[in-house]
Formats: C-alpha cells, sequence, structure tokens
C-alpha cells in the first residue's frame, strides 16, 4: 500500500465548506445546496428510470447514490452534468438551473464517468492539455494544473507514455485528473472503481478521500456498499428510479438493521430449529434460501444456543449497508 | 409546467476548440497519410486519365484533355477528403473513443461538436483540394489568374460534404454503412458531375440528373476560372449550395443528439 501523507499543493482552492449537520444547523445561512432536486424524473419513452427523487446535497459533503444495476444511477448522474435533459421537475446544481444554464454549470463541475472516454491517440500529458483548452485554460496554466493533476493521481512517470500503455485503474485516476482540471467545485462519480482491483480501488478511494479534504463536494454512483461505507457522509438508496432510504450511512443501519447480524446458514430443519430456539424473543430475522439473518444488538448471548446446532456456516458481525440494502430492495435478481 | 430542453441550435465558437483537438491529433499521427491516398490518388488521376487518357482523346470544348480533367480532380479531392474523414474519422470518434461525450462533460455544447467537425473535415477538404490546385498550377493547366477564386468553390464544396458525411455518421452502425454512401453516392458525384466528360454527351435525362448534384455546379465553376471565362450562369448556381450546407450541419447535429442523448 501507498502510505504517508500527501499534499496537494491546489493555490486558490477552496476552504472547506462546514462538513455536516452540526455546523450547517447554526445561525448562519445555509450555503448555496451542491444538488438539489425536486420531483426529479427521467422518462425514456414508456420507461421511467428516475421517478421523482428529492435529492439535497450539501457543500462540502461526500454523497452516495447507491443501488444495483438498473436503479436510475447513471440516468441521475447524467442529468446532474447537463448531459440528458431532465423530463420533468426540479434540478439546480451550485445553485444554477442546469436545463438554462448547462455551460455555466459544467464550467464548475468535474465528471469521471463509467466508461474510458480519454483519448486513446493521446498520451496522458496530451490528454490533459487538449481537455484543458475546452474550459479556455490557458496553455501555461493547463501545463502547472497537468503536472500538478498527474502527480496527484501518481501518473507523473507515465505522462509520456502511449495511453494503451495504462491499465484500468490508471486510466480511472487519469480520468479523475481530467474532471479536475477545470477546479471544479463539483466532482460527479460514476462508479469510480467498478471494475478496479483492490489495490487500484484502494488508491482511488484514498484519492477521492483526499480531495473531499480539500473541501470538493462529491456525488459519487456506486453499487459497492463497502465503497459507500469508505467514503460518502450520506448516501440515497436507489431502486427501481426511486429513492428508498436517505441519511448517514451509520443511521440508516442502525435504525433499520440494528447493529449486529448474526448470520446461519444450513438445511431446512436446521433453519427451523434455529427460529425454534428464538422463538420468545423480540429478534427481527429474515430468510434468504439456506440463510436466515438475524439483526440484533447483542448477537454474542445467542451464539451458545446457535452453535449448539451445529450449523456449517456461522457468523456474528457489526451490521452493513449491505444488510439494509438487500433488506429494503429485496435479496431477488432483479432484471 | 415550464418548457423543458431548449434546443440550441447555434454553435458557439467553441466549435474551434473541437477543431483544435482534432489538429492535435492529426498532427501526431497522420502526416504519413497526406501524401498517400488523399493526395496521391487524385494526382494519380489526373497524371494517368489526363495525360494518358488525352492522347487518344485529344482536345475536348477547345482545352487539351489534362486541362479538361484537371478542375474536377482538384474539386474531387476536395470531396473526398471531406467525406472520408466525416464518415470514418468522425465515427471513430463518436462511437469507438466517445470522444464527444468527453467533450460534452466541458462547457462545449453537443452543437459546437458537430460544428467543428464539420469545419475539420472540411479544412481537410479545403487542404487537399488547395494541394491539388497547386499542383495543377505548376503542371501549367490553368490558363488564367482567376483561378485564385477556386478556393472559395473547394471550400463549399468541402463544407458541404462534411456536412453530409457527418449525417451518414450518425446513421451508421457499422463501418459497412460507409460503403454504400461512398458508393452510391460519393463515387457517382466522380463519375457523372462533369469531371471526364463534358455533360453535353450524356442524354437529357442524365444531364438533368446531373444537373441536380452539386458537384456538377463546383466543377463547371472551376473549370470557368481556370480558362479565364467567370461567368454568371457557371457562379450564380454556386449559391445552390449554401442551403444544402445549412441544412447537413442542423441534420447532423439533430441525428448525433439522438444518438447520443437518448
Amino acid at each position: 500500500m501507498v502510505a504517508g501523507v500527501f499534499i496537494f499543493g491546489g493555490p486558490r482552492r477552496r476552504e472547506p465548506a462546514p462538513a455536516t449537520g452540526a455546523a450547517a444547523r447554526t445561525d448562519t445561512p445555509m450555503p448555496t445546496p451542491a444538488v438539489l432536486a425536486r420531483r426529479l424524473t427521467k422518462r425514456f419513452g414508456e420507461f421511467t428510470a428516475v421517478d421523482a427523487i428529492d435529492l439535497d446535497v450539501r457543500a462540502g459533503e461526500c454523497f452516495g447514490l447507491l443501488g444495483p444495476n438498473g436503479a436510475g444511477k447513471t440516468t441521475s448522474v447524467r442529468m446532474i452534468h447537463a448531459y440528458l435533459p431532465i423530463t420533468a421537475g426540479e434540478l439546480q446544481v451550485l445553485g444554477l438551473p442546469v436545463d438554462r444554464q448547462p455551460a455555466a454549470v459544467k464550467r464548475r463541475l468535474g465528471l469521471v464517468p463509467q466508461e474510458d472516454t480519454l483519448d486513446p491517440d493521446l498520451t496522458p500529458w496530451e490528454n490533459l492539455l487538449v481537455f484543458a483548452r475546452y474550459f479556455d485554460i490557458a496553455s501555461r496554466e493547463a501545463r502547472r494544473r497537468a503536472a500538478e493533476l498527474l502527480e496527484f493521481v501518481q501518473l507523473t512517470n507515465r505522462a509520456h507514455h502511449p495511453l494503451d500503455a495504462l491499465s484500468g485503474g490508471m486510466k480511472r485516476r487519469l480520468l479523475i485528473a481530467r474532471a479536475l482540471l477545470n477546479e471544479p467545485e463539483l466532482l460527479v462519480l460514476d462508479e469510480p472503481t467498478t471494475g478496479l482491483d483492490p489495490q487500484a480501488r484502494h488508491l482511488v478511494w484514498q484519492r477521492l478521500r483526499a480531495l473531499k479534504a480539500q473541501g470538493i463536494t462529491q456525488v459519487l454512483t456506486t453499487h459497492y456498499m463497502e465503497e459507500a461505507a469508505q467514503l460518502c457522509d450520506r448516501v440515497a438508496l436507489l431502486h427501481g428510479g426511486r429513492i428508498l432510504r436517505q441519511g448517514r450511512p451509520a443511521d440508516l443501519v442502525r435504525a433499520e438493521i440494528g447493529e449486529e447480524v448474526v448470520e446461519l446458514r444450513g438445511d431446512e430443519a436446521l433453519l427451523r430449529a434455529a427460529l425454534a430456539a428464538l422463538d420468545g424473543t423480540s429478534l427481527r430475522w429474515e430468510r434468504a434460501a439456506d440463510t436466515l439473518y438475524l439483526y440484533c444488538t447483542d448477537g454474542r448471548s445467542l451464539l451458545p444456543a446457535l452453535s449448539a446446532l451445529r450449523p456449517p456456516h456461522l457468523l456474528h458481525r457489526p451490521a452493513s449497508l449491505e444488510d439494509l440494502f438487500l433488506k429494503v430492495a429485496g435479496r431477488s435478481l432483479q432484471e | 409546467m415550464r418548457a423543458r430542453g431548449v434546443v440550441v441550435v447555434w454553435p458557439t465558437w467553441r466549435a474551434v476548440r473541437v477543431w483544435q483537438r482534432n489538429l492535435t491529433v492529426f498532427r501526431k499521427f497522420s502526416l504519413p497519410s497526406l501524401v498517400g491516398p488523399s493526395i496521391g490518388e487524385p494526382l494519380l488521376y489526373l497524371l494517368g486519365l489526363g495525360f494518358g487518357l488525352g492522347t487518344v482523346v485529344g482536345a475536348v470544348g477547345g482545352m487539351r484533355y489534362v486541362e479538361f480533367v484537371a478542375p474536377g480532380m482538384v474539386m474531387s479531392s476536395a470531396m473526398f477528403a471531406a467525406a472520408y474523414e466525416c464518415t470514418y474519422g468522425a465515427y471513430v470518434r463518436m462511437a469507438h473513443q466517445r470522444t464527444y461525450e468527453a467533450i460534452l462533460t466541458t462547457p462545449l455544447s453537443l452543437e459546437d461538436v458537430v460544428a467543428g467537425e464539420v469545419l475539420w473535415g472540411a479544412s481537410k477538404g479545403m487542404f487537399n483540394g488547395s494541394v491539388m490546385l497547386t499542383a495543377v498550377t505548376l503542371f501549367g493547366l490553368s490558363r488564367s489568374p482567376w483561378a485564385l477564386g477556386i478556393p472559395v468553390i473547394i471550400a463549399l464544396v468541402a463544407l458541404l460534404f462534411a456536412g453530409l458525411s457527418l449525417v451518414v455518421a450518425a446513421l451508421a452502425r457499422s463501418f459497412e454503412f460507409f460503403n454504400y454512401y461512398l458508393t452510391l453516392v460519393v463515387t457517382p458525384m466522380f463519375l457523372f458531375c462533369g469531371v471526364f466528360y463534358p455533360l453535353d454527351s450524356l442524354p437529357p435525362w442524365a444531364r438533368t440528373v446531373a444537373w441536380y448534384l452539386p458537384l456538377t455546379h463546383a466543377v463547371a465553376a472551376a473549370r470557368a476560372l481556370m480558362q479565364g471565362q467567370p461567368g454568371l450562369h457557371v457562379l450564380v448556381p454556386l449559391l445552390g449550395l449554401l442551403p444544402p450546407i445549412l441544412v447537413a450541419y442542423l441534420l447532423a447535429a439533430r441525428l448525433i443528439r439522438r444518438r447520443l442523448i437518448h
């Protein structure tokens, strides 16, 4: 792992905005929300991809849009960065109406797309310089930023390599660097680590946390609950184009699932026996095929009775976003 | 409910950024391709057909055959260069490399991208056409200083075929699609627009068809200028190229919007 403190010497960076709750609730006026959506809707013909969602992304926070494939995450993001016109509702980004001022919004926003949209004919260095021109960044300033950003994403030694010599993780980091060229106030990331190996993923996470420390607001989509838990101050769980839950990950998990989960796997008779043994406790539980999930606050006290059944798999662990997600969105594959 | 999705039809000066991007890539890779197919081929036609066939054909309309063919070679080289760039080149950028999508995350609009692509394709056409014009002049095939006006005609042809080809690229689902376009639209222009023979030699109905093909007027006007006989009857029809240029751009923008932004 890469260790150590990273210092990104970006001058003229904005102050870290008041992070969350406490600061925002004081008497000081609320800062402009980074994203404000009211009954935001996107339909493609008959199909409703995003169904009247409300979002409030605060300045300075990292906000996660979570959900399985097809939940409407990418569509939401594409509306936020002024790519897709909205069908109905209201959408403001950085205080601007996206449908009427797309160029102004895009000037202050960075997007890390899901797909590789880098220029394969150009080196990483050239990719950044060409992109800077779209923002009217003067050549000298563009070079300064490109060098700084390549350093930030640890690609300095690849700056002049052909693009196809870069790994998937390197390309993703280059996409992040490219999205930062215009010093955006809001960084939108569509599945920033999908398809990356663990090392590459952790490196990306580390960079995103560094950006948050600089006060850059982030909206990211992911279907990795672990990623959301690692990065996001608040999340919205999307499913079928609707928001099922919205809030701080820990609060959501605690409210719906509890503190802990005991997982028990076994045959039909064993699961029945386990439920019988727990009869009388006010435990919430859920069953999915061969596995029983017991949501509890003191799992340790259940373990003696359960291990007496000698199940092939018995696991006591903290409750996670994934539990919450599977509970509210259901466990069946929806395609 | 308020009206949504105001369609911005007109590009801004930012279209130049797209042109610059293409130039950056082109400068890096494509200089060798200049001497190859795009300029070499029309030059070979000119030499092979003009001088070779010319010995058999003799004079046409008071010109040596090679003089007769020269203006058509200039125009068709502009046409082919613009057409190739805005079919294969644009399609790779749009569908394979997702370049347009990347650019659309910046302050540029889709109209800027489309206009930039048309300008780029047209620039390649103008470049090739101008190189051919220079070659023709050096061969002594152009008799008149009026030929200095020919670059304007080259620009019209290049803009038109860049826009038209971008429309085709917007509709294409694969490279094979371009074979139809190049074989059924572009090549017939080359063969039936008076490049190789006077249109008078065609039957009346074919002459009528040729009159509606844009390259016909460009070739006729270029020939008149090279011969030092500019007349309104050959120059005015060139104005007819302007509406199709505009329509092709608008159609390309509309189709590419439909393709990329569902």
